[in-house]
């Protein structure tokens, strides 16, 4: 048989063009590897790019006390004690000196009086902490890393898409992916490789994601044999709009609220005040989503079902100049003027807490030559996300992904792929062209975005999550038949039915964590075990494929060393 | 409910035809809604691109009732509604396949452009002041609108020549950058074509960022390309230096 497919070769290839993948890729580049990233969508499109509020990182620019012990108290405290504890200390750690190197690399922040990077409140931070520029942080550094990146020599892959990692026994070897502009396939070797896909939230019917999270990347290394853990915790955004319906779901950044945004029911309370009292508005994501959803719930919703958020109390040209894309957004998208009147918003799938399970120094998984960082890699943020938190992340743990799969390159020989492997993924990408019947990708899309908002929301129950698991199976005989019409030319139908595979195994992946975990703690909230269980606080799942089937574990969570527990310790509050 | 028509082109490099869709219309909702609602129902393998539905990625550009603009922040009640609303491909970039334009041009054209390099024994302070006049230049979400109007690329097809308003964006973004050590005037005229542009401020227009390109981008940069190459004093300066 001819080949039917293009080959390339690369000591590093990085799946994911996000902030994670891009400094991966320039630290891979910088260790002397050659390296190639893929991405589905254009460069500069990632989700990165939208994320608004700023960048945490203990700079101390604005509020001196500032250290990284604060911060890594933080952090664990967000993720209520489940975060992997050698993660959060890197990160604490490290990311002032990553914001830094953006700053070298040409990122403009917003400055203080004394010329320094301007840091601004968000919640669950003690201190001003976030690394900003106006609401566009996201765009400042996907620009600075994607410019960097390119002039360095990395070999960018724009709109093509990985379905399959090729493995040489145990190791990962490569990767099979299509052109999504012509439908031609590529088969790419690789000696290491690092997964920087971002998250899952499409697989929810209300998310502020795009089209590009539907947990490909999960999915890839969970049928190449890595681990997933803590994916019951994926994090409800407690400000999405709310209407018109057509933006629902679509983020309202947390600085409105880091800036002075207040919220209150419809009938004017303040209600934040009885969830709680300390931190207000700038409380956890996982408290202000629940309380918001608690007071819709018992009748004290807006018009549309959602909470007000008010900032305009303060000055008009204050509010534009610190929230410039909310200001517009609110008023293109939904004719309301945030400086003159409040805004309505309610809950959204924002970001996944879980996903690959990685070592921390190395970001490796599971599986050798198999690295992962970003949204796509868990540990960090336990079981609840801070605000700030992941951009930070994307800095400090691609470029430790991308050191340490360069530095496994370098020690790797060159490893070799069978063919049949290549036919099979070319035959299973195909199918859908061959299916008969009528079932249509985006139909069992829409179902599955059903069942997870409805069963695997916000609050969960055993019943629900049983219900959603029978769905699961139907949805996922469903998505075997479905077929789309047309060429393989930029055909939206036919990647849907591969993105479909992804997301019906992460959401699986969900639903089977959040059902063994019976106490609700930080975004997983359980109704029917509504308190938090200390015996989970010792373990987490972990999700593996077993002879063709998803298989649980619970794996003990490893004591945390004598200093940091202590910095725990310090100021109880 | 409240339907509308769209009328959409379908096809490819080789040709094609638009193609009417009726579509459902609810309050608030914009164009790219519609090209998912005809993708979820009507016609699966219409080829669009989009990302953050908000304005903030420049993915979802198209040519609404013969005007460039961004799908996702165009509301169908801004828009006749007795009339066929017409979806066009941008039309100065080489057609993928319906909505989809080969826009891989500009990327080759960013890459001649040298990127931000710090000044030498540079202090990192920076005044806010500093960062408010550049931040016009750095709110670029690269939709390519202004590349589509420009008549240098639409009309004359300059593309060997010419880098486009959305580049001359970009070096102004970083010409302008307090701390950064590089001339890029040289660049300006000799690769990038700053030349051909005759400022007409069509550019500008179709800006979805409100940058005032042509203002604030493109005539500062000309007036430093004639300070830095034309201007007696420097030319004569650079005869002694023999630069
Ligand atoms: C609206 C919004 C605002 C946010 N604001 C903030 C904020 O202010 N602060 C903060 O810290 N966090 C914020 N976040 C979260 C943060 O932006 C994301 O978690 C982060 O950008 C994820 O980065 P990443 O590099 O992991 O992935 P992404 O930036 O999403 O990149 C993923 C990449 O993987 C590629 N990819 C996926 N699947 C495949 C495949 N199968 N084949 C090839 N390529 C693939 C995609 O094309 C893309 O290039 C925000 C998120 C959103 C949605
Ligand atoms: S002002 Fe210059 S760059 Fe802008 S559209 Fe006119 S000719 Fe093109
Ligand atoms: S300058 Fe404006 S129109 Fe041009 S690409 Fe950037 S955002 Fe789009
Ligand atoms: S989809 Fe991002 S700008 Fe329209």
């Amino acid at each position: 048989m001819t080949a039917n497919y293009e080959t390339r070769e690369h000591d590093v290839l990085i799946i994911g063009a996000g902030g994670a993948g891009l400094r991966a890729a320039i630290e891979a580049l910088a260790q002397g590897a050659s390296v190639g990233v893929v991405c589905k969508s254009l460069l500069g499109k990632a989700h990165t790019v939208m994320a608004e509020g700023g960048i945490a990182a203990a700079m101390a620019n604005v509020d001196a006390a500032d250290s990284w012990k604060t911060h890594f108290r933080d952090t664990m405290r967000g993720g209520k004690f489940l975060n992997n504890w050698r993660m959060a200390q890197l990160h604490a750690q490290e990311s002032p000196d990553r914001v830094r190197e953006l700053e070298q690399w040409g990122a403009l922040f917003d400055r203080t009086e004394s010329g320094d990077i301007l840091q601004r409140a968000f919640g669950g931070h003690t201190f001003k902490r976030l690394c900003h520029v106006g609401d566009r942080t996201g765009l400042e550094m996907i620009r600075t890393l994607q410019d960097r990146g390119v002039q360095q020599g990395i070999d960018v892959y724009m709109e093509c898409t990985v379905t399959r990692l090729l493995m040489d026994g145990g190791r990962v070897a490569g990767a099979f992916a299509y052109w999504r502009e012509n439908g031609r396939f590529i088969v790419f070797k690789a000696k290491s490789i690092v997964i920087a896909t971002g998250g899952i939230g499409k697989a929810w019917r209300v998310t502020s994601n795009s089209w590009e999270y539907t947990g490909d990347g999960m999915a890839l290394a969970y049928e190449a044999g890595a681990e997933l853990m803590d994916m019951e915790f994926v994090q409800f955004h407690p400000t999405g709009m709310v209407w018109p319906p057509g933006v629902q779901g679509i983020l309202v950044t947390e600085a409105v609220r880091g800036e002075g945004g207040i919220l209150r029911n419809k009938v004017g309370e303040r209600f934040m005040e009885k969830y709680d009292p300390k931190r207000m508005e700038l409380s956890t994501r996982d408290v202000v989503a629940r309380s918001i959803y608690t007071e819709v719930k018992e009748g004290r919703g807006t018009e549309h079902g959602g909470a007000y958020l008010d900032i305009s109390h303060k000055p008009a040209e204050y509010v534009k100049k610190k929230l410039p894309s909310m200001y517009h957004q609110f008023k293109e998208l939904a004719d309301v003027d945030i400086t003159k009147g409040p805004m309505e918003v309610g809950p959204t799938c924002h970001y996944m807490m879980g996903g690959i399970r990685v070592d921390a120094e190395t970001a490796q998984s599971t599986v050798p030559g198999l690295f992962a960082a970003g949204e796509a890699a868990a540990g960090l943020h336990g079981a609840n996300r801070l605000g700030g938190n992941s951009l930070s992340d994307l800095l400090v743990f691609g470029r430790r992904a991308g050191l340490a799969a360069a530095q496994h390159a370098k020690r790797s020989s060159t490893p070799s792929i069978d063919n049949a492997q290549i036919e099979q993924a070319e035959k299973e990408l195909l199918a859908p062209f061959s299916n008969s019947g009528s079932e249509s990708p985006y139909a069992v899309h829409r179902d599955l975005q059903e069942v997870m908002q409805n069963l695997v929301g916000i609050f969960r129950t055993d019943e629900d999550l049983k219900k959603a698991l029978a769905e699961l199976v139907k949805l996922k005989s469903r998505a075997a038949k479905v077929s789309v019409e047309g060429s393989r030319l930029f055909n939206p139908g036919w990647h849907l039915s591969f993105d479909l595979k992804a997301m019906l195994t992460v959401s699986e992946a969900v639903t089977y964590s959040a059902l063994a975990r019976t106490e609700s703690r930080g975004a997983h909230s359980r109704i029917d075990h509504p308190s938090v269980d200390s015996a989970w606080e010792k373990k987490r799942n972990v999700i593996v494929r077993e002879s063709g089937g998803m298989s649980r574990r619970e794996v003990p969570i490893k004591p945390m060393p004598k200093e940091l527990q202590e910095i725990l310790d310090e100021d109880k509050v | 409910m409240k339907e509308a028509t769209l009328r959409v082109f379908r096809g490819d490099s080789s040709g094609g035809q638009t193609v009417d869709y009726r579509v459902p219309v609810a309050p608030g909702m914009v164009v790219l809604d519609a090209l998912h609602y005809i993708q979820g129902y009507l016609a699966p393998d219409l080829a669009v691109r989009w990302n953050c539905k908000a304005g903030k990625c420049g993915s979802c550009s198209a040519e609404v009732n013969g005007r460039p603009r961004l799908t996702c922040k165009t509301r169908m009640d801004d828009l006749p509604q007795d009339q066929p609303i017409t979806v066009l491909p941008m039309k100065s970039f080489p057609r993928i396949k319906d909505l989809v334009t080969d826009v891989s041009w500009n990327y080759r054209v960013n890459r001649k452009i040298p990127p931000f390099e710090p000044r030498k024994r540079v202090e990192w302070k920076i005044s806010q002041l500093d960062v408010d006049r550049v931040q016009e230049f750095r709110k670029c979400i690269e939709c390519f609108l202004c590349q589509n109007v420009c008549h240098v690329l639409r009309e004359h097809d300059k593309k060997e020549q010419f880098a486009g308003p959305r580049f001359f964006v970009r070096v102004a973004g970083l010409e302008m950058h307090p701390l950064d050590g590089l001339n890029r005037a040289g660049l300006l005229k000799d690769q990038l074509g700053l030349g051909y542009c005759n400022i007409t401020k069509c550019c500008t227009e179709v800006c979805p960022e409100e940058i005032h390109i042509t203002d604030n981008a493109i005539i500062p940069l000309k007036e430093r390309v004639v300070d830095e190459f034309y201007d007696p004093l420097t030319m004569l300066f650079r005869k002694i230096r023999g630069g």
